[in-house]
């Protein structure tokens, strides 16, 4: 391959469904420049950049990156420490809970980077991104463009040879967005080799470039410099360059667009002194604004800084804590459900229902708002031509490019006729084509429906087609005007230089001028902990074993539910599942009424096990009391019943017993047996005692718990039950919410291999259930005073191999389902179900039938039940118990091994 | 303020739920085998009664009445006993090998019949608490109606006067099944009332479409209201197809009671239960929290309501916990109805008390709703 070419395509295809993600693309990505990737959303270059960086699968055709092919695993691994890859989405790699500071180290530990180096290297990189003073904050509560900067930290940390961003500043402000630029310049000093591939929905940030890529339905329509592509296609701008790239049917109606003056209509919401509090925070401070009828109010400002907010006390969404807003005069009261129906409202992110179609959803929300079915049908068709969506009518919202899908939200947000509309950052992400076309209808909906509209942006274009815009920052408007009137103010050279300038005047984040030049950090590339890269790495487990306890610490509330809750249910399932059938309720219906009968009956009356009841008079009497379930056993006794065992002419008792809980009938018969049996053989009864001295006895002894005490036996049992549910649930969750919140990547891009990454994640949690059998343990012996008989060591030894196998089989869950709910259910089902009913608690394995006995045979709580009633009650040690250690053993790899299958390596 | 309350927005937002219920085919997949595959396969497991119980035996009489007690203990409540030597018998219990080792002392036939009434001794894994109360009752009767019939043959002797009949009212054969049958369909009622409504919640705020609805004109109640009939419609109709198709189908257990007053009452308990599920969901910030606070609250309903081990042995504090659970009182009048036939008459009461605690669940967890949401709105 060249040397100076990166990466190479060709024949590359890639398909979603009936989309081409890539459609037989060839491209040859020139090496140790900054190469950008534009086009509208949804026309495969996030697929491009994840098969260049190895986290997809390819599908068909030949990716080469760094001189190796990407298909082959042993170059992706022996490459992978060469390439960093930052997905889209705002942080959407990172761990939210973990700080500034505990996120890159967790990357540094993945590639290997001994402890002084990785302090060394993470003190560099945040000095470098203005982030030393936040090392120590939650990732989650970063804004969107500090969450970008530590990704970008996340990324350099091992000295890249390839760095690949995809849409890096979508949804950051313009002062991040400068300043995100400048740092990557700097780096791009400092290591002159490195190739840097960005996915960008800003054209002026693509006009930096070196050299750009124009792609468009999983093709490329174009190659060169920003110069050239200029130049080839005679337009000023980038922007005009690409839209006239565009073949004619995409770019169907897009005009220059032009924006009829605002006619001073009526002052439609009026504001003074708003103020927002949260606890000590104060999200929003001193706002009064006036809007009249149909203007398009623009807020502009980093994320977090109150825009949002702003726009919901307006609206009367929010009631502020200080101040009022009033609605044509009227106070807007923050309950009331009448002020939601004047206000339309597009959120951030995509919240509308992704299991309904476009034509469920707006149906929906037409019967939410109490459109009458008839005017309903008659809007919604409206609409729908108004805003293009007929031909996706009956698709799922998933399945459109996100430009459809802002279309939608704003086509149900106005489905009620608002008089005021508020669209938060509704563009962002979004192709120019796309945003023109909704800005189209914005300012439809503005100058010809009188709809006040509030807006927020990071699109200086954008901004500049608003009335008036504010510029906010740490919850206070900094200015706010006519956009060319701001300009002038500030005597700026355009609206995004007032924006920085006012920025700066009111000291926001420490400008990166000062920061230390990355370039002397960077430069010494240590070849030799790059170069060979171990196929298992006791380290790069350790780091997800330590990220996952760090979490784990940080969410105190998972942790004292599974110690403190297999506490509490020990103690109440010790005390509570009896299985001494004690207290039985029973009466008699006595048709003798003498002295023989009274004599029998009495016999059962002194017995523990019964708990007579008051007398039955008829048989009707005995139906009834049973049928309403207070009598689990009816004795009735015939009538001469005494004369008749006087004279020795055979006679009958009658047992009524209550088949609904067979158990419980089948130890009430047994007892009632037994009684009457040793009525008979101490011939009590038998004036004419004769025959029946029994001819033999029999000797019960009970072994291991001679008291028959249920609680012996009950303890031993229910900690292995405690021990499969918890340490189940721990894990189930761990790979299946990674993957649903994106971080699952940085095991895709990492040199990190699955069974790191399961086992990482499990080892933590074989410890902390440890914890909580040490502390079960204890309460047996302790408050319970079960006596601990056998071998010690055994039952640890023995508890430690259980709880590996409970928690792989959550892992396991883990890895097969794709949503949480599933996870969760599926865990629920195959550990309730089996450990409860066939693992020998109730019944012994060995009586089982059918699956259930199948289930019994390998399921490790059968096993660990064993182990556990042998070394409390039976004395026994390891020797012993080999038999069910045996299966233990196998358990855990065995289930370690059918997840690694599972899990990808890679994405689709 | 509040408005009246609208029933075609919790008609609309209940089908709503079904849609995205039936989308995620994992889920669809647990529902189905919840209430078939796990029915049919935890009641076709359970013992019949005593069943295939383990037993060896310790012959040191080698007699013709020992060999007719021996012979009597077989299957399908014993497995064929073993014969073992007495330092094998303390072996073969530390393993568990043997449930029951019955000891048969040497001249024990002689004995017997020269009525010195030798004893035989039975050792008990008294470990395995409820095989060994009900095996215990057999192998005493067993052995004794042995004896009996050995000694009347030689001695020629009357029958005893005195006979004890027992009978089993509403399951004459005392079948198992039944009763598991039925279990496994009032945890899985259980499970999913509480399960499918607190994760549907929790889902919704994670992906921010309940925070879409606050500004929308829908209440909370009417959200709460919505996933409630929805998810309560699903259940109550799996269920009572797996009574008609399950168990009364396919198992051929004969169901005497009200198939409609069961599905009210289940209806009735999905109330309950997914108003604890909607509470939970409140509670809980994420789905992991969830799922370790739904095992802590399942656990315990599975096992102490009555649908496991009967109610009156446990302890009585017990017995009060959980009076305030709607499952206990959903069990006793699930078995009420299902195997005694009993009618509204009978289990008003109980009905009442699910309806009740049900009520005081979905108050709290509306009041939890409506805070979270305000919280939200902040």
């Amino acid at each position: 391959m060249n040397a100076g070419v990166v990466a190479r395509l060709s024949g590359l295809r890639h398909r979603y469904g009936e989309r081409l993600a890539a459609d037989g693309v060839d491209l040859e990505i020139p090496a140790g420049c900054m190469v950008g990737f534009i086009g509208p959303d949804g026309v495969g270059k996030s697929t491009w950049l994840g098969l260049i960086a190895g986290a997809r699968r390819i599908q068909q055709g030949r990716v080469e990156v760094l001189d190796g092919d990407m298909a082959s695993r042993r170059h992706r691994e022996a490459v992978c420490p060469r390439i960093a890859y930052m997905p889209q989405g705002l942080g959407k790699n990172l761990y939210p809970t973990l700080s500034v500071f505990e996120n890159i180290d967790f990357f540094g530990r993945l590639f290997g980077q001994s402890r002084a180096e990785r302090e060394r290297r993470i003190s560099e990189l945040l000095a470098s991104t203005g982030l030393t003073a936040f090392a120590g904050r939650p990732a989650q509560k970063l804004s969107g463009g500090m969450k970008q900067k530590l990704g970008l930290c996340c990324a350099l940390i091992h000295d890249p040879d390839l760095l690949i961003l995809d849409e890096p500043t979508t949804g950051v402000d313009p002062l991040s967005r400068r300043q995100f630029w400048e740092l990557i310049a700097r780096i791009r000093a400092g290591r002159p080799g490195m190739s840097v591939l960005v996915a960008t929905a800003y054209m002026e940030e693509a006009e930096q470039y070196d050299w750009l890529v124009a792609v468009d339905s999983g093709r490329v329509l174009a190659t060169g410099t920003p110069a050239e592509l200029r130049a080839r296609t005679g337009s000023e701008t980038l922007e005009a360059a690409f839209l006239a790239l565009l073949p004619p049917v995409r770019r169907r109606g897009h005009h220059a667009l032009t924006i009829p003056p605002l006619e001073a209509g009526e002052v439609v919401i009026d504001a003074r002194g708003l103020q927002m509090r949260f606890g000590d925070f104060i999200a929003v401070d001193d706002v009064s604004l006036q809007v009249r009828r149909g203007e398009i109010f623009g807020f502009l400002g980093s994320n977090g800084c109150g825009k949002s907010t702003t726009m919901k006390m307006l609206t009367g969404l929010l009631k502020p804590t200080h101040g009022e807003a009033r609605l044509l005069g009227q106070v807007l009261d923050a309950r009331n459900l009448d002020t939601r129906r004047r206000v339309g409202y597009m959120s951030q992110s995509f919240s509308l229902y992704a299991e309904l179609t476009v034509r469920g959803n707006l149906a929906l929300h037409a019967q939410l708002f109490d459109l009458p079915p008839v005017d309903a049908a008659a809007r919604i068709d409206e609409l729908v031509q108004r805003f293009d969506l007929g031909p996706v009518l009956d698709a799922l919202p998933d399945t459109l490019p996100l430009g459809i899908r802002q279309r939608l939200q704003l086509a149900v947000a106005v489905l009620h006729r608002p008089d005021v509309l508020i669209l938060d950052e509704p563009t962002s992400g979004v192709d120019p084509v796309a945003r023109d076309g909704f800005w189209e209808l914005i300012i439809d909906l503005s100058r010809q429906d009188g709809v006040t509209i509030f807006i927020t942006t990071h699109f200086m274009n954008e901004a500049q087609r608003c009335d008036r815009i504010s510029l906010m920052h740490a919850g206070r408007i900094l200015d706010s005007d006519a956009p060319a009137a701001l300009v002038a103010r500030h005597d700026a050279s355009s609206l995004e230089d007032a924006f920085i300038r006012c920025l700066e005047a009111a000291g926001a984040e420490a400008p990166l001028a000062e920061a230390t030049p990355a370039a002397a950090s960077t430069a010494p590339v240590p070849t030799a902990s790059a170069a060979r890269i171990a196929r298992f790495s006791l380290a790069r487990l350790l780091s997800f074993s330590a990220r996952e306890a760090l979490e784990l610490r940080r969410d105190p509330v998972r942790l004292t539910l599974a110690l403190l809750g297999s506490v509490v249910l020990l103690l109440v399932m010790g005390y509570g599942i009896s299985l001494d059938v004690e207290n039985l309720r029973y009466a008699v219906l006595d048709q003798d009424q003498s002295i023989a009968s009274h004599d029998y009956t009495l016999r059962i009356a002194g017995s523990r096990y019964f708990s007579e009841q008051p007398a039955l008079h008829s048989h009707d009497e005995l139906d009834t009391r049973m049928r309403h379930g207070e009598l689990a056993m009816a004795v009735e006794i015939p009538p001469n019943f005494g004369r008749d065992l006087a004279r020795g002419t055979p006679t009958q008792v009658s047992v009524w017993l209550d088949g609904s809980m067979p158990t419980r009938a089948e130890i009430a018969r047994s007892y009632v047996t037994g009684m009457h049996a040793q009525t008979l053989a101490e011939g009590l009864l038998l004036s004419s005692g004769n025959a029946s001295q029994a001819p033999a006895s029999i000797e019960m002894r009970y072994r291991y718990n001679p008291d028959m005490r249920s609680i012996v036996a009950m303890v031993p049992a229910v900690m292995p039950l405690m021990l499969v549910f918890i340490p189940a649930m721990l894990t189930a969750l761990g790979v299946v919410r990674e993957k649903e919140l994106g971080s699952i990547l940085n095991v895709y891009t990492t040199p990190v291999t699955k069974l790191e990454f399961l086992l990482g994640k499990q080892l933590p949690y074989i410890g902390l259930s440890m914890l909580s059998f040490a502390l079960m343990f204890l309460i047996a012996i302790g408050l319970f005073q079960v006596p601990f008989k056998g071998s010690l060591l055994t039952l640890v030894g023995g508890a430690l191999l259980y709880v590996t196998a409970t928690t792989s089989l959550g892992i396991l869950a883990s890895t097969m389902t794709s949503s949480q709910i599933a996870a969760i259910a599926g865990t629920a089902i195959g550990t309730l179900l089996p450990a409860i009913q066939f693992s020998g608690l109730l019944d012994p394995v060995s009586s089982l039938q059918g699956a259930g006995a199948a289930i019994g045979a390998v399921y490790p709580t059968a096993h660990f039940l064993i182990i556990s009633s042998g070394t409390f009650s039976k004395a026994l040690g390891l020797t012993d118990l080999t038999g069910s250690f045996l299966p233990l053993l196998l358990t855990p790899p065995l289930l370690t091994l059918v997840s690694a299958l599972l899990l990808r390596k890679q994405g689709r | 303020m509040p408005r009246r309350l609208s029933l075609r927005h919790i008609g609309q937002l209940g089908f709503k739920e079904f849609r995205s219920l039936s989308g995620d085919m994992a889920m669809m997949f647990l529902v189905v085998f919840m209430f078939t595959g796990s029915v049919y396969s935890e009641s076709t497991a359970k013992p019949e009664s005593l069943n295939r119980a383990t037993i060896a035996v310790v012959d040191e009489d080698r007699s013709q009445l020992s060999t007719r007690i021996i012979a009597a203990l077989h299957p399908p409540q014993f497995i064929d006993p073993q014969y073992v030597d007495l330092a094998e018998m303390d072996r073969g219990m530390d393993a568990g090998r043997h449930t029951f080792v019955l000891d048969i002392p040497p001249n024990f036939e002689r004995d017997v019949l020269a009525g010195r009434a030798p004893a035989l001794q039975l050792n008990v894994d008294a470990t395995r608490l409820s095989q060994a109360q009900t095996g215990t009752g057999y192998v005493q009767n067993i052995v004794g109606n042995e004896v009996q019939a050995f000694v009347q043959r030689s001695q020629d002797s009357v029958a005893a006067p005195l006979e004890l009949v027992s009978r089993s009212a509403f399951n004459p054969n005392l079948q198992a099944s039944w009763f598991t049958a039925i279990t496994a369909i009032i945890n899985n009622v259980t499970m999913l009332g509480i399960l499918l409504t607190g994760a549907a919640l929790i889902r919704e705020r994670e992906h921010g479409t309940l925070e879409h609805l606050l500004v929308m004109p829908v209440t909370p109640l009417e959200i709460m209201l919505s996933k409630i009939w929805s998810m309560g419609v699903v259940v109550v109709l799996a269920s009572s197809l797996s009574l008609q198709v399950m168990v009364k189908g396919l198992l051929g257990i004969s169901v005497v009671g009200s198939a409609t007053l069961f599905g009210f009452s289940t209806l009735l308990y999905l109330f309950a239960a997914a108003s604890i599920g909607i509470y939970m969901g409140t509670l809980a910030r994420s789905m992991p929290q969830f799922g370790l606070m739904s095992i802590l609250v399942l656990l315990p309903l599975e096992i102490l309501s009555g649908a496991t081990t009967p109610r009156e042995s446990m302890p009585e504090q017990i017995q009060y916990l959980m009076s305030f659970a709607p499952t206990t009182h959903y069990v006793a009048l699930a078995q009420s109805i299902l195997f005694r036939g009993a009618g509204l008459s009978v289990v008003w009461p109980q009905l009442l008390m699910v309806a009740a605690i049900g009520a005081v669940f979905f108050a709290l967890a509306l009041r939890r709703l409506r805070r979270t949401i305000g919280a939200m709105q902040s």
